[in-house]
């Protein structure tokens, strides 16, 4: 287990980037702690692949450096970085029975038959194959296989760093929870540093200990799910994490109240005179739908049930403002105002977030 | 999958079936039609029952040239498939030289048979064939017209020229669907080279090979162009295989009910054969699916 | 218009793919098929299509027996789960395409191609080729191509299963709003209850090749006929226990009982199979009567606002969905509590004894 060091790196497909648009990810500085589940969060094309291969080493970056426990491994090939590595799609040997496929990286660096053995029907035991083991692979469901290939992600013990690319793209939603919560109680087992690159926000929060959220070849933040839900530091993190996405708002700022349209909004904290672009966002968790005086004017559009709570649609003069209402909570379709708790509201400058003073 | 049920489409199967019939069915049931009869000339033919099958199979002029044929075959074969495989895994996979490759190793394939056999007659000719010549001056005894093992090395190294493309462009198809993701699974896995053709190459390529060997099976089975321009089946019977044997009996000394029943005869081997191979392939497939 | 199933199967090679189906859709509506992998939405799609013929049943289009009729000869009009569009020819080209084949005049083809790419937001891309749009894009104009045709049947077969997460959020709620303008009849087959939920119109729960519910999808979702429909209709999956009931009370088997409050105190006695859906299960005991049990937490996730947590129940893998962070030590004995009001009841066998009182009020 290691702990990975991204120093100065950044990348560019192209020979010699002229501009920062060139570069697929932007400079990245990190430390990942040793033993960390951490998840890479972002759409296609945010560069969470990009930065994946390198530390994987199937890619070089063209700046930086990438350390394994302190050692350079920037130019060391994939084989010698010691990791492991489960793919969107179920990489099996075909040929092999389950048990080999789990034993293969084992024999293949020479361990002694019994320990192998004894891992492997650890291992099956856990990916809830034992009674499979002696079966050919090929001919399993896409489940199965993608059983196999976690299984041996974690047959070695000694790895640097298990690293994850979609594992659970093909699962089926009921099977996704089961092998995820596998996934969770094997990290809490065994302590692995594993990095878990995926699209999906629910995959991604229950997941990570500390989340990346990248976007447009950079990451936005760094956090744990709950730092990301009530404080997300780039109004694009706001965006992605949430269904629906935080709602943001256009406003003038003074001091601790916002206005937007001539509506004082309460901000609980004193955050100056910010210049620039600046919104207030808000979840749809934090907000209210209301009558009377209280809050913004807006119209309801369309109410979403989805089972354990409603997805009131809301429009603000263009702009959509989503509310969360309980399973059990009416909604009062007359109802014509919402208003925010201000626990729940940030205040964002260029789409960064800027902190706020006690009141 | 079943479709919609319409009647319409025997309509549309019917020129091919017409085709069909007069392409292979007619010809094939004259050819019965003749092994079964026998004839003093004058167009006139009596029953003569299974006498030419009987004949042919006894004969020990179609066991010699079942043998040579079945070595030829068997030679080529362990030399194209392993060859075959082995280019296709050190093609470049992209880029100008993957595509130059590619052009280059069709080329063969494009020559006309009669011409291939042409090509290597001249070539390995004492006199004015590049390589015969040069074998010559290098002091080695070669003439594919006296000795019976030059020309079988000849029509070897011919036919590993023609057809080896075919085998590698193939392999090198099946070579291609395999998604890097395995190569890096291995990698990190710490697959040793023989282990990633063993485990993941090979096991894929295994659709085409089973193709591949079938086609260069059945082809190197039937040859008749190329050695009976290069060598007419000589020196002697030397490489007088089943095809070429078929043609001297038929037309040569104008047996024609014999011919028939060994045409026969030769169209069962090749189909059992071809059968036989297909259905064990096909059958370890499944075997190794279902359990 | 509408599309009328009459107990129609498949069978295919003495496997069942479809069970004898009754199914009636009407005109402007938008009919979820929901169920896992393999449950057969795709074959009971190809049957609706004409793609597939059934081994036994009828299939009506306005009350005419189509059941033979070629897919070509009919008004039909799909969408798969991968991209699939005309490479080679632009968004406007493709959108076109279907018009063309009906040799539609020209000036009407304009017109509706620009219609269709406005609803489906592609019209500055019109001169584009397919593989050069986003995924997202992509879909779009493969949903245009079967909008425009104006096909009576529109057939979708997982179409965001391949988008990201954000662009599936997206196109999922716009989804239902364009398919009201267009009036066909909407079959949409999912494997996520999240998505039949949210695409609202009335959902068909699927398993093993049988429709086990078709109804309003809200009242799928609470009131599920049985306990197949229920699991199908949950994600998290809905948890089960055993319990029997004897003397006005509740036994868990394991030593543990409780009162049988609220409607369950109108059972009468025997066994039964009581289901309650994660977000019901309460870590703080709430207020009035409740259901309690003790399980040990094997597993927690947080997702930001809520935590997952998972448990085992004496041998009943269950799941909870709670309010807020909780940090919980891994392996701890927990109290958990359940309002007797989200708790629905079903015989041994499946059925639905008595829905859980909450979704009645709904």
């Amino acid at each position: 287990m290691a702990k990975i060091t991204l120093d100065n790196l950044a990348h560019s497909y192209l020979p010699e980037p002229t501009g920062e648009e060139d570069y697929a990810l932007k400079q990245l500085d990190h430390v990942w702690a040793d033993g960390e589940a951490y998840a890479l969060l972002g759409a296609s094309g945010c560069g969470k692949s990009t930065l994946l291969n390198i530390i994987s080493g199937l890619l070089t970056p063209s700046r930086g450096r990438i350390l394994f426990n302190d050692r350079d491994v920037t130019e060391a090939p994939t084989a010698e970085r010691n990791i492991a590595q489960v793919f969107q799609f179920p990489v099996v040997y075909d040929t092999m029975s389950v048990r080999d496929n789990l034993a293969f990286p084992l024999r293949n660096r020479g361990a002694n038959a019994t320990y192998i053995r004894e891992r492997v029907q650890k291992i099956g035991a856990m990916i809830g194959m034992e009674h499979e083991l002696d079966r050919k692979a090929r001919g399993l469901t896409a489940d199965a296989k993608q059983k196999i290939s976690l299984g041996r992600g974690m047959v070695r013990e000694d790895v640097n760093a298990l690293l994850f690319d979609e594992p659970l793209t093909v699962i089926d939603p009921h099977m996704k929870w089961e092998l995820r919560t596998q996934l969770k109680a094997l990290h809490h087992e065994f302590g692995h540093t594993m990095i878990y690159v995926t699209h999906d926000q629910t995959e991604a929060l229950t997941f990570a200990d500390k989340v990346v959220v990248m976007h447009d070849g950079r990451v936005v933040q760094i956090g744990t799910p709950q730092e990301l839900f009530e404080r997300p530091g780039h109004t694009f993190v706001g965006y992605f994490i949430g269904s629906p996405g935080m709602n943001l708002l256009d406003a003038t700022v003074k001091g601790d109240t916002a206005l937007i349209d001539n509506t004082e909004i309460p901000l609980g904290r004193d955050y100056g005179r910010p210049a620039g672009h600046v919104q207030i966002g808000v979840r749809p968790e934090f907000t209210r739908l209301a009558a009377g005086n209280d809050g913004l004017k807006v119209k309801v559009r369309r109410v979403e049930d989805v089972g354990r709570h409603k997805v009131v649609r809301t429009d603000f003069f263009g702009s959509e403002i989503n509310v969360i209402a309980g399973e059990s909570e009416g909604v009062d379709t007359a109802a014509d105002r919402v208003t925010f708790d201000p626990a729940g509201i940030n205040v964002y400058v260029d789409d960064w977030r800027i902190e706020g003073t006690a009141a | 999958m079943e479709k919609t049920v319409n009647q319409k489409a025997w309509l549309l199967v019917l020129p091919v079936l017409v085709l069909v019939a007069f392409s292979a069915i007619v010809p094939l049931m004259t050819v019965v039609n003749y092994s079964v009869q026998d004839s003093f000339g004058q167009n006139q033919f009596f029953w003569s029952g299974l006498v030419w099958f009987e004949d042919i199979l006894t004969s020990e002029r179609m066991h010699d040239a079942l043998g040579r044929q079945a070595l030829f075959t068997g030679i080529i074969l362990a030399i194209q498939v392993p060859l075959g495989i082995f280019v296709a895994l050190n093609m470049p996979k992209q880029g100008f030289w993957a595509t130059f490759c590619l052009v280059t190793m069709s080329l063969p394939l494009l020559i006309p048979w009669n011409v291939v056999g042409t090509i290597w007659q001249i070539f390995g000719r004492v006199d004015i064939g590049l390589l015969g010549y040069t074998l010559d001056q290098l002091g080695i005894d070669y003439n594919y017209t006296q000795d019976a093992l030059d020309a079988w090395v000849t029509l070897i190294v011919m036919d590993v020229w023609h057809w080896t493309s075919l085998v590698a462009l193939l392999a090198y198809a099946g070579l291609k669907s395999i998604p890097d993701a395995y190569y890096q699974a291995a990698k990190i896995d710490q697959a040793s080279r023989w282990k990633v053709f063993r485990y993941i190459e090979l096991p894929k390529m295994r659709g085409v090979l089973t193709i591949a060997i079938l086609l260069r099976f059945m082809d190197s089975f039937k040859i008749y162009t190329e050695p009976f321009v290069v060598t007419g089946g000589g020196p002697g019977n030397a490489t007088t295989f089943l095809s070429i044997d078929l043609v001297k009996m038929a037309l040569g000394q104008f047996d024609l009910g014999p011919a028939a029943a060994f045409s026969i005869v030769y169209f069962l081997v090749i189909l059992a054969i071809s059968w036989v191979f297909y259905t064990v392939m096909t059958n370890l497939d499944k075997e190794e699916a279902g359990k | 218009m509408t599309l009328t199933l009459e107990s129609v199967s498949k069978v295919v090679k003495g496997e069942v793919h479809i069970h004898p189906t009754d199914l009636t859709l009407e005109k402007g509506t938008m009919n979820v098929l929901l169920g896992p992998t393999l449950a057969g939405k795709t074959s009971l799609m190809r049957l609706m299509a004409g793609l597939d013929a059934p081994t036994q049943g009828r299939v009506l289009w306005e009350g005419e027996d189509v059941t033979g009729k070629r897919v070509q000869d009919r008004q039909v009009a799909m969408v798969y789960q991968q991209f699939i569009n005309y490479p080679s020819m632009s968004v406007y080209e493709n959108i076109a395409s279907p018009l063309r084949l009906m040799r539609r005049p020209a000036d009407e083809i304009d017109r509706r191609v620009h219609e269709t790419a406005e609803l489906m937001q592609l019209a500055p891309m019109l001169d584009r080729k397919p593989l050069e749009l986003s995924g997202g894009q992509q879909q779009r104009c493969a949903l245009a191509r079967a909008l425009v045709k104006d096909a009576g049947l529109v057939l979708l077969d997982e179409p965001l299963a391949n988008l990201d997460y954000k662009l599936r959020e997206e196109l999922r709620a716009e989804i239902p709003r364009i398919f009201e303008e267009a009036g066909s009849i909407f079959v949409y087959a999912t494997t996520e209850p999240e998505e039949a939920l949210l695409l609202g119109g009335a959902t068909a729960t699927l398993w093993e090749g049988a429709v086990t519910q078709f109804g309003p999808t809200p009242r799928v979702y609470r009131e599920p006929a049985d306990a197949t429909t229920a699991r199908v209709f949950s994600d998290p999956p809905m948890n089960f226990l055993h319990v029997t009931k004897q003397d006005g009370r509740l036994m868990f088997g394991d030593g543990q009982a409780a009162p049988a409050l609220g409607p369950l105190s109108a059972l009468a006695d025997g066994p039964y199979l009581a289901g309650f859906r994660p977000n019901h299960l309460e870590l703080d005991r709430p207020a009035g009567d409740c259901l309690e049990f003790t399980a040990t937490l094997s597993v927690t996730e947080i997702t930001g606002s809520e935590t997952f947590v998972h448990l085992d129940h004496h041998g009943e893998r269950w799941v909870g969905l709670v309010h807020g962070v909780r940090q919980l030590a891994l392996g701890s004995r927990l109290q958990v509590y359940l309002d007797p009001a989200h708790v629905y009841v079903f015989a041994e066998s499946g059925a639905l004894v008595a829905p859980a009182a909450y979704a009645q009020a709904a």
